[in-house]
């Protein structure tokens, strides 16, 4: 027990003010854990130096497992002694983020004995983070998680840890199961997440509505952003509410209306739902009086992605409405397809997305078998470098073609 | 051993969410019919079966250590059956099904320095990154830069005052693990010189052809050096991306001068009303000046007032600054326009103004 506290006067700072403080956390997990002293130590040399001291590179990981443990090491070994290996562990969240007070505590305890003290609650997959611990304590740790039925999540080119939005546990706007939706894919993939063997990582996220409260759209390969397929539902009664309430129904919703398609004249509230966008705002202002249609389902989108390597991307519609019901066969007969070919011809380090943009999106439908259909692009192209298909005369067809 | 490995049980997966949903949203699962903020951080959720469920949300600061997880625990225990979840952007919410359980829990959480906010028209908690905490590809610390704009920022997470939503999040490298490209406002460290290659480490650490295809630009190529295998940096096509520095150790880029931060606007993820959007560049280069960033602070309340002054009712800020023009952003928030502001990566002839639709 006996290990010094670092003096920290720069990361002091940072105790100050009315955000809660990280400098506190560490602090607080330095008392017990000379690991969170010696990272306090590091990064006090950091803040004055304005330079990272940490290593990445070595494979650390528990038996059985290719994934969910990040290997990082200091640069200070010889100052910092007891943070030399400071490794990651994702550990896969319960869907939704939702826990008990019982299960939380278990996971402090495991912590308590064999890590710094220190979490992310949670990391950008979704994962909930053990931030910091040695490669002997990852065998422990896992034997003692896998007693409270908690797993390892995905790291490396692999299927990243799924997340969803709290979905049909708590918002209106669900219209599908998120939750069901994001536990299904885990555990059936769970070979593909713990043994990396993808030419990059693939994420799946999980929105209930187009609002989108997981980032999809911009986070993940495969993009399930719950939608419908009929009429917005409406009270005309809670409209009039909302209008005698002081709300401007014409300024506030019909006005930012992106389609154009809404009217209200003082009584009546009307939408031309075969040109509404669904993109939520109406529904966002006036909650009580509108809700989405009945005949729910999901958009299916692909390939959106930070910048490294190409460039930037967001996620473009590959499948405009699917039922999204268990065992969401045909997303997974799909999600296969995908994955065989984007193995055998994806590059090093090269998301689907990229590879797409690569091979083409016209040669992808293709390959995978999905038709092309003007739900998945913005606009037609606007140059003729067009790459044409022979054309045969009509009885001068391909053999394939005469024996059918 | 060999029985050991049969017997092990891998891929069991994650417990069920089941086990951990309070009984009044197992009760309401899928019934939900509306829901109102009854005051910030705090919002009821109204079943068709007439049941309700309140929530609040506090911001949690993201690097938590165990200690406040056990208080986060007790205060569940006290207050809702020991039911809590967490957000996408790092809050703590609790279910509370007892509407008079919600003045006492969120006076705690203040008690204990966990503001309750981030609902509705408000900034809602920073999502970002480990930084100099925790990753070796940091050109800026991710925690520090949110605590300090945070500390600044307080009132507009716990009130509801702003036009719209406004969402922040930081990303301490070009890597962005807080994927943060589709922020109203973005926070990005950058580098800002090459890598220098370690020859002798190189040959050791290094599988060369990947790091040579890790570059966008090919500024990476194969070289031989003392008679070993090493590359080049063809200086002049570096980007500073730290691509190469993730697939080869030997390659770091960090650089206490050079390294910092930039400012990125107007991105947005939700389909309401205008499509996604990327941010895009407001502020090529601030310095990081720990412990208080100062000038990341300024520039960032700036930017959040300018747009709150001026933007119309749900308007987020990429859609203001679509009606009003970027000359007239640019002007209104008093930044610099420089060449770096100018794409000049793929598709950059995109960006090019390409119409006499302009404002004087």
């Amino acid at each position: 027990m006996a290990h010094n506290i670092p003096k920290t006067p720069l990361l002091d700072e940072l105790e100050k003010g009315k955000w809660p403080s990280f400098v506190r956390e560490i602090k607080d997990a330095a008392k017990k854990s000379p690991m969170s002293a010696d990272l306090l130590g590091q990064l006090e040399r950091s803040y004055r130096e304005k330079i990272g001291h940490w290593k990445h590179g070595g494979i650390v990981g528990v038996m059985g497992y290719g994934g969910g443990v990040i290997g990082r090491y200091s640069d200070l070994p010889e100052e910092f002694p007891n943070i030399s290996a400071f490794h990651t562990m994702r550990i896969n969240q319960p869907a939704g983020w939702y826990y008990t007070s019982q299960a939380l505590r278990q996971i402090c305890d495991i912590w308590e004995v064999h890590g710094s003290g220190l979490t992310n609650l949670h990391g950008s997959t979704g994962d909930l983070i053990l931030l910091g611990t040695t490669t002997d304590n990852l065998e422990p740790i896992f034997s003692k998680l896998n007693a409270i039925d908690f797993d390892i999540g995905g790291s490396g080119s692999d299927m990243r840890t799924p997340s969803c939005c709290c979905g049909m546990s708590r918002c209106e706007w669900a219209c599908y199961d998120t939750m069901a939706a994001c536990h299904d894919f885990t555990m059936s993939f769970q070979d593909e997440m713990h043994r990396p063997a993808f030419p990059y990582k693939f994420k799946f996220k999980f929105s209930g509505c187009p609002n989108d409260c997981v980032a999809s759209i911009a986070r993940a390969d495969m993009s399930v952003i719950g939608t419908w397929r009929d009429s917005i539902q409406m009270d005309q009664n809670a409209v009039r509410e909302y209008a005698a309430k002081g709300m401007d129904i014409n300024g506030d919703v019909v006005n930012n209306c992106p389609a154009k398609c809404m009217s209200w004249d003082g009584k009546e509230l009307k939408i031309a739902n075969e040109y509404c966008r669904r993109c939520m705002h109406c529904i966002n202002a006036m909650p009580k009086a509108l809700r989405p249609g009945k005949d729910r389902g999901a958009t299916i989108l692909i390939g959106s992605k930070a910048p490294i390597v190409e460039g930037a991307l967001l996620s473009s519609v590959l499948i405009p409405f699917v039922k999204m019901e268990p065992p969401y066969t045909e997303i997974k007969e799909v999600v296969a397809k995908i994955w065989d070919l984007w193995s055998d011809e994806g590059k090093n380090r090269e998301r689907i997305g990229e590879f797409i943009q690569r091979m083409g999106l016209g040669n992808f439908l293709e390959e995978i078998g999905i038709e092309p259909i003007p739900e998945m692009v913005s606009a037609p192209r606007d140059n003729p470098y067009v790459f044409y298909e022979e054309y045969f005369e009509e009885g001068d067809e391909t053999e394939e073609e005469e024996e059918k | 051993m060999a029985d050991a490995v049969v017997q092990r049980r891998t891929d069991y997966g994650p417990p069920h969410y089941s086990k951990f949903l309070p009984p009044i949203i197992k009760e309401n699962y899928g019934k939900w019919k509306y829901h109102e903020i009854v005051r910030p951080g705090v919002m009821v959720h109204v079943s068709e079966s007439g049941a309700q469920l309140f929530t609040v949300r506090a911001s949690s600061g993201r690097l938590i250590s165990i200690g406040k997880i056990r208080k986060y625990a007790d205060l569940a225990d006290k207050y809702c059956g020991g039911y809590l979840r967490f957000t996408s952007r790092h809050n703590i919410e609790f279910l509370l099904s007892k509407k008079e359980n919600v003045d006492p829990l969120v006076k705690e959480l203040e008690a204990m320095g966990h503001p309750v906010g981030g609902i509705g028209n408000a900034i809602s908690a920073i999502v970002h990154t480990q930084g100099w905490v925790h990753c070796h590809s940091a050109a800026t610390d991710a925690s520090g830069v949110v605590k300090c704009v945070m500390d600044d920022l307080i009132e507009y997470f716990t009130e509801t005052k702003l036009p719209g939503k406004l969402r922040i999040a930081l990303a301490c490298c070009l890597n962005m693990c807080g994927a943060v490209h589709c922020s109203d406002i973005a926070i990005l460290g950058i580098h800002r010189r090459p890598p220098r290659v370690d020859h002798t480490r190189v040959v050791k650490m290094c599988e060369i052809p990947n790091v040579s295809a890790s570059c966008p630009t090919a500024a990476i190529r194969p070289v031989t050096v003392d008679g070993h295998p090493s590359v080049e940096v063809l200086e002049e096509r570096c980007m500073y991306c730290a691509n190469c520095y993730t697939v080869c150790p030997a390659m770091p880029l960090n650089d206490p001068l050079n390294d910092g931060v930039s400012i990125w606007v107007g991105g947005k993820v939700s389909n309401a009303r205008h499509e996604p959007m990327f941010s895009k560049l407001a502020i090529p280069f601030l310095p990081n000046n720990p412990p208080r960033w100062p000038e990341v602070t300024d520039a960032v309340r700036n930017l959040v007032e300018v747009w709150a002054k001026n933007a119309r009712k749900y308007e987020r800020m990429g859609e203001w600054i679509e009606r009003i023009g970027w000359p007239k952003f640019f002007k209104m928030t008093g930044l610099e326009f420089r060449k770096e502001h100018i794409d000049d990566f793929k598709h950059a002839g995109l960006t090019y103004k390409r119409s006499t639709h302009l404002t004087f």
